[in-house]
C-alpha cells in the first residue's frame, strides 16, 4: 500500500489507464489523428472528425440522450456558465427571474451573482438540513417571469442527490428552463434524459476518470433549449461553443463515459461497500456527525464532522489521506463551509468537517487504515483542545461569550 | 498549504499541553478566539512568588499554526517575569514559526492569549486596578 492514500475523488480523478491509452493515439504525427477536426478538405480531418462523434456518441449514451444534443466544453465551469448566461441573456424578453439554491457550486453561484449585476434577479433558496431542496419552497419562489431554474444533480461537498425528475416536472408544466449541474452525477447516478425533464445539463471529464480540460453541455433538442452563445468565433458546435475541439480530450471523455456506463453498476456496489465500511469503522468514535442525507446519497461520498477537532488541524494530523476540509481555511478564505452552513450545521461541526470521496482505485487495505489513523489522530487532538475538556466537564459551549476576532 | 519544519515539529511534539488550576492564586487563564472563527487558544501560567512564570500550559482548537503559535509561547514564556512575557509581539511568533501571511491571525491570538493570562492573574492579585489606577 502506498501512502498518501487518494481519497478525494470529488475533487478529481485519476485517468483510467484505458482513457490514457486512447487519448495518446491522437497527439503525435506517428499515428496521423493529430488533424482539426473542422477541417473538411482532407482525410486528417475526417478522422478526427469521425473520432469526435464517436465520442460525443458515447457521452449521449450515458444519459440517453442523443448526440446531436451534446456541445463540447472546457468542463462543468463552462457548461455551467453558458447554460445560466446562455439562457438568460436569450430568454431575458420573457423575464429576468432565476432560481437556484445555496449550495449550488460556485461555478453556478458566482454566475448567478454576475448575471444579478446585469439585472437580473436571483432567488438562492435555502436547502433542508438534509441538503435537499424543498419542493413546496421552490414552487412557492416560481413567478411568471421565472425564466430558468438550476439546480445540481449530486452536491460535490455531501454527495447528496437531489430529485431531478421531481423538479423537471415543476418547471416543463411552467415552462421555465431546468438546468442541472451533473458534474458529480454523471457515472454515478442514473440519468436517463429522455425521461428526465431537464432542458440543459453541465458534465464533466475528470469527476469520472477522464482528462480534465474538457466538459460538455446537453442542450435538449426537443422541446428546444434555446442559449446565446458565450464564446464567438469560428462557429464550432452549431454556434454554441466557439474554439477547435481539443480530439484527444474529446476522445477521452468518451472513453471515460463509455467505460462509465458499462461498469457503473457494480463498480458503484464495491465502491458503496467501502464507503460503508470507513462510516461503520468511525461512528464508535464519540461526537460524530454525518453531514447530507444518507440514503439520497452517492455511493462514494462521505462528509464527516469530527466535533471539537479543527478540520484543518485534523487534516494535518492525518497527512497519510489525501482528503478536503468542507472548511475553506485551506484556501485562506478562513471562512466554514458555505455548504454545511446553508444546511444550518452550526460553527463547530461546520470548521470540523472532512470530506472523503473513494473511487475505482480504492483498496479495502486503504479503508482500515484510514479508519486507524483517524482514531489515532482524532484522539491525539481532542487532548489538545479547550473545547472537547469543557464538553467534558459538561459546559454548555453556547453559554461562553466568545470573543470573535 | 506547505508548513514550515517548525510547524510540524510543534504540531506533531506540542510543548506543555494540559491544564492548570484556574482557581488556584498562582495560576493565570487566558482563553481567546471562538470556535465560529476556528480557532479557541486556552492558556495558563503559573507565577511563583518572586513574580517568574514557572509553568505554562496551553490547550488549542485550531489549525496546525495556532496549535504551533500556542506551543512555541508556553516554551518562550517559561522562566520570565510578567513584564517580560507581556513584552513577546506575534510578529516575534511568526517570524520564528515562518508563518505565511494568511495564517498571522494564529500568532496574533497567541499573543492575545498571553496578555489576557497575565491580567487573569493580575487581576487575582489586585494589580489591575491598581496599574489602573496608575495610569488615571
Amino acid at each position: 500500500m502506498k501512502t498518501p492514500i487518494y481519497m478525494d475523488y470529488s475533487a478529481t480523478t485519476p485517468v483510467d489507464p484505458r482513457v490514457a491509452e486512447v487519448m495518446c493515439k491522437y497527439l503525435s504525427y506517428d499515428d496521423g489523428l493529430y488533424g482539426n477536426p473542422a477541417s473538411r478538405s482532407h482525410e486528417f480531418g475526417w478522422k478526427t472528425e469521425a473520432a469526435v462523434d464517436e465520442a460525443r456518441k458515447n457521452v449521449a449514451a450515458l444519459v440517453n440522450a442523443d448526440a446531436k444534443e451534446i456541445v463540447w466544453t472546457s468542463g462543468a465551469t463552462e457548461s455551467d456558465n453558458l447554460a445560466i448566461k446562455g439562457v438568460a441573456h436569450f430568454y431575458q424578453k420573457k423575464g429576468k427571474h432565476i432560481i437556484t439554491c445555496k449550495t449550488e457550486h460556485k461555478a453556478v453561484l458566482d454566475t448567478c451573482r454576475q448575471l444579478e449585476r446585469e439585472g437580473f434577479e436571483v432567488t438562492y433558496l435555502d436547502p433542508e438540513p438534509s441538503g435537499l431542496v424543498d419542493h413546496k419552497k421552490l414552487e412557492a419562489a416560481m413567478r411568471d417571469d421565472t425564466i430558468l431554474v438550476s439546480i445540481m444533480h449530486v452536491n460535490n461537498e455531501i454527495g447528496v442527490i437531489q430529485d431531478i425528475s421531481a423538479i423537471g416536472e415543476m418547471c416543463r408544466e411552467r415552462k421555465i428552463m431546468f438546468h442541472v449541474d451533473a458534474a458529480q452525477s454523471a457515472g454515478k447516478v442514473p440519468i436517463d434524459l429522455k425521461e428526465m425533464k431537464v432542458d440543459l445539463m453541465s458534465f464533466s471529464a475528470h469527476k469520472i476518470y477522464g482528462p480534465k480540460g474538457i466538459g460538455a453541455l446537453y442542450v435538449r433538442r426537443k422541446p428546444r433549449a434555446r442559449i446565446e452563445a458565450q464564446m464567438h468565433g469560428g462557429g464550432h458546435e452549431r454556434g454554441m461553443r466557439s474554439g477547435t475541439l481539443p480530439t484527444h480530450q474529446i476522445v477521452g471523455m468518451g472513453e471515460a463515459f463509455r467505460i462509465a456506463k458499462e461498469e457503473m453498476a457494480t463498480e458503484n456496489e464495491r465502491v458503496r461497500v467501502l464507503r460503508d465500511r470507513l462510516w461503520n469503522g468511525i461512528t464508535d468514535m464519540e461526537e460524530v456527525y454525518l453531514n447530507g442525507d444518507m440514503e439520497q446519497r452517492v455511493p462514494h461520498n462521505l462528509n464527516v464532522s469530527f466535533n471539537y477537532v479543527e478540520g484543518e488541524s485534523l487534516i494535518m494530523a492525518i497527512r497519510d489521506l489525501a482528503v478536503s476540509s468542507g472548511s475553506a481555511c485551506t484556501s485562506a478564505s478562513l471562512e466554514p463551509s458555505y455548504v454545511l452552513r446553508a444546511l444550518g450545521r452550526n460553527d463547530e461541526l461546520a470548521h470540523s468537517s472532512i470530506r472523503f470521496s473513494i473511487g475505482r482505485f480504492t483498496t479495502e487495505e486503504e479503508v482500515d487504515y484510514a479508519v486507524k489513523l483517524l482514531h489515532d489522530k482524532i484522539g491525539k487532538l481532542r487532548e489538545l483542545s479547550p473545547l472537547w475538556e469543557m464538553y467534558k466537564d459538561g459546559i454548555d459551549l453556547n453559554s461562553i461569550q466568545w470573543a470573535a476576532h | 498549504m506547505a508548513y514550515s519544519d517548525k510547524v510540524i515539529d510543534h504540531y506533531e511534539n506540542p510543548r506543555n499541553v494540559g491544564s492548570l488550576d484556574k482557581d488556584s492564586e498562582n495560576v493565570g487563564t487566558g482563553m481567546v478566539g471562538a470556535p465560529a472563527c476556528g480557532d479557541v487558544m486556552r492558556l495558563q501560567i503559573q507565577v511563583n512568588d518572586a513574580g517568574i512564570i514557572e509553568d505554562a500550559k496551553f490547550k488549542t482548537y485550531g489549525c496546525g499554526s495556532a496549535i504551533a503559535s500556542s506551543s512555541l509561547l508556553t516554551e518562550w514564556v517559561r522562566g520570565k517575569t510578567l513584564d517580560e512575557a507581556a513584552e513577546i509581539k506575534n510578529t516575534e511568533i511568526a517570524e520564528e514559526l515562518a508563518l505565511p501571511p494568511v495564517k498571522i491571525h494564529c500568532s496574533v491570538l497567541a499573543e492575545d492569549a498571553i496578555k489576557a493570562a497575565i491580567t487573569d492573574y493580575k487581576s487575582k492579585h489586585g494589580e489591575a486596578e491598581e496599574e489602573q489606577a496608575k495610569s488615571a
